[in-house]
């Protein structure tokens, strides 16, 4: 059974008439890493929204369609019940950190969900180690780089063990380098803990290399579902996402009927592609 | 004109951020600030409309001291954009945001009008005249945020990454109205992380780290420069990665519309 399955899912925000998301339908399988992307305003942001049920338990308006999650009904559900399964990364650390210690932060999951001491303090050392953020347990989160605390954010959220973790372009705010470690750090759960990941991306250069799953939205409903070298094809260009630049340059060439035989997704593929197209 | 001159910059809490950065900008130029996080790039941007002064060295806007004068003179001059538009964004709807300044500064309200419709006409925000920023999308927020400062046409503008939460057809349309600003005259000094961004743009390129600078030159330059982007913390362009693995291509090549053209000549030449 999928971990996430959506069908007919619409909403429209209280107040707009306007859809901002036109039945989707998508099923995603446990341990998936997905990657979630469309132009601004196309429903990413309200899509991962509904996976919480923060859609629309605090964002009101019109929803229909069934969400499962986890085999749970989320309509019924509340948003903290949810937050077990479902633990939430946003693009802004800053509007998810507020205590005075990374450790306090890290900690207040599970304090929340009522653990004993001793299981609180096992996630939190887990958290801050599979992270790479234990030297930082005492500092203040406010006084961290965006890099450490996008870490921190998601150590928080890993606290809680979730099943899914659904992040909300959480690279925006970071160099390229921290943004890079991030991804890793997201990948790295997914690989070895099985996390599924639901990661909503603009800097698809970045997020391509570790899922084999691009989903493209457009105006509210999929417009493209596959791998990213069946994705980073024509209609990708024309619904506007930023396909990475070398399947871009490969597009182009064979466009220019140059013999390229598949598009490459990563620089290291594309390396291998175009010494073979010059040398042949 | 931005003359930076032994900038030395450090927060109350004794955060030395800046450790002696020298620099001039001249009217019209194009310019990208890049660096790592904490570089102190937004902290140098800062000093540029007096929002910070200098605790050494010194800054000067086309001749005059920002010591000298108050950050509202110096705002009309120096159109500052922040990174998070959260940090600016305050009024209810977004016709009155944009409006804000233009009404600030005494403007007839219809020149007022006629100013923001144009501006929510060029940054694609005119469905969203009547509506609160804060129900907007990020990136809608990020170009209420462009446009309120945009409006009030200063001579010289400075975003601090312009390109956060924007899609890639926003990006495309920032960027020929980024260099459209550039064309007629502006000078446009823009902070940012997006080094594919930079790569279609071309700017100069300032490379800051630590509180340094330790690269200026085109981006050509910069971006294929490997040991400078490592310590900048600087991913280099695909193409750019892509043209250095292989032997006998041309250097300096970082966008993609030139490699396809290179590429294509190199297999012309070679038959």
């Amino acid at each position: 059974m999928p971990i996430i399955e959506i069908k007919d899912l619409s909403f429209s925000y209280s107040g707009t008439s306007r859809r901002s998301l036109n039945s989707i339908n998508l099923e995603v399988e446990k341990g998936e890493f997905v990657v979630v992307t469309g132009p601004s305003g196309c429903g990413k942001t309200t899509l991962c929204r509904c996976l919480n049920g923060l859609v629309p338990n605090f964002y009101t308006g019109e929803l229909t369609g069934e969400i499962s999650v986890c085999g749970l009904d989320v309509q019924k559900q509340t948003t903290s019940a949810m937050s077990q399964h479902v633990g939430f990364v946003f693009q802004d650390p800053e509007n998810q950190l507020f205590c005075l210690t990374v450790e306090r932060d890290v900690a207040f999951g599970p304090e929340n969900m009522g653990f004993p001491r001793e299981e609180i303090r096992r996630r939190v050392d887990w958290a801050l180690k599979v992270t790479g953020t234990e030297a930082l347990k005492d500092r203040a989160p406010y006084e961290l780089s965006g890099g450490q605390q996008q870490r921190i954010a998601i150590a928080s959220v890993l606290a809680m063990q979730p099943k899914i973790i659904v992040l909300d372009e959480p690279t925006s705010f970071l160099d390229p380098k921290s943004s890079q470690e991030i991804l890793e750090v997201v990948a790295r759960l997914n690989r070895e803990l099985g996390v599924t990941v639901f990661l909503v991306e603009h800097r698809l250069d970045l997020a391509t290399r570790h899922s084999n799953r691009i989903v493209v939205l457009d105006k509210g409903a999929v417009a493209l579902d596959g791998p990213p070298e069946e994705v980073y094809g024509e209609q990708a260009q024309l619904i506007g996402i930023g396909v990475p630049k070398v399947p871009l340059l490969f597009h182009m060439l064979k466009q220019d009927g140059i013999d390229v035989r598949e598009t490459p997704v990563t620089v290291e593929e594309g390396i291998k592609q175009l010494r073979r197209i010059i040398s042949d | 004109m931005i003359v930076v001159e032994d900038l030395h910059f450090a927060y109350p809490n004794g955060n030395q951020v800046l450790h002696g950065v020298d620099l001039n900008i001249q009217d019209g130029e194009f310019i990208a600030i890049m660096g790592e996080n904490g570089a102190g790039k937004t902290t140098l941007v800062k000093t540029f409309n007096g929002l910070l002064k200098p605790n050494q060295g010194r800054v000067l806007i086309d001749n005059i001291d920002t010591k000298k004068t108050s950050v509202a003179a110096l705002a009309r001059e120096v159109g500052l954009v922040f990174q998070n538009p959260d940090h600016q964004l305050f009024c209810e709807t977004v016709r009155d945001e944009v409006a804000y300044s233009l009404r600030n500064f005494g403007y007839p309200s219809d020149v007022i009008e006629k100013r923001v419709k144009g501006m929510l006409e060029t940054l694609d925000l005119t469905p969203y005249v009547d509506s609160s920023p804060f129900m907007l999308s990020g990136g809608e927020r990020k170009r209420v945020a462009l446009a309120s400062v945009l409006v009030w046409n200063p001579k010289h503008m400075v975003l601090d990454e312009p390109t956060i939460g924007q899609d890639y057809q926003q990006k495309d349309r920032l960027r020929n109205f980024i260099i459209q600003l550039n064309t007629q005259g502006k000078t446009v000094v823009m902070v940012t992380h997006d080094v594919e961004f930079v790569a279609e743009c071309k700017p100069r390129v300032i490379l800051l780290s630590q509180g340094k600078i330790i690269g200026d030159g085109t981006a050509e330059e910069i971006l294929t420069d490997k040991d400078l982007s490592t310590r900048a913390s600087l991913l280099q362009p695909q193409i750019a990665l892509l043209f250095s693995a292989i032997e006998g291509l041309p250097r300096g090549i970082i966008d993609v519309y030139s490699a396809r053209l290179v590429i294509n000549n190199t297999l012309r030449g070679s038959k």
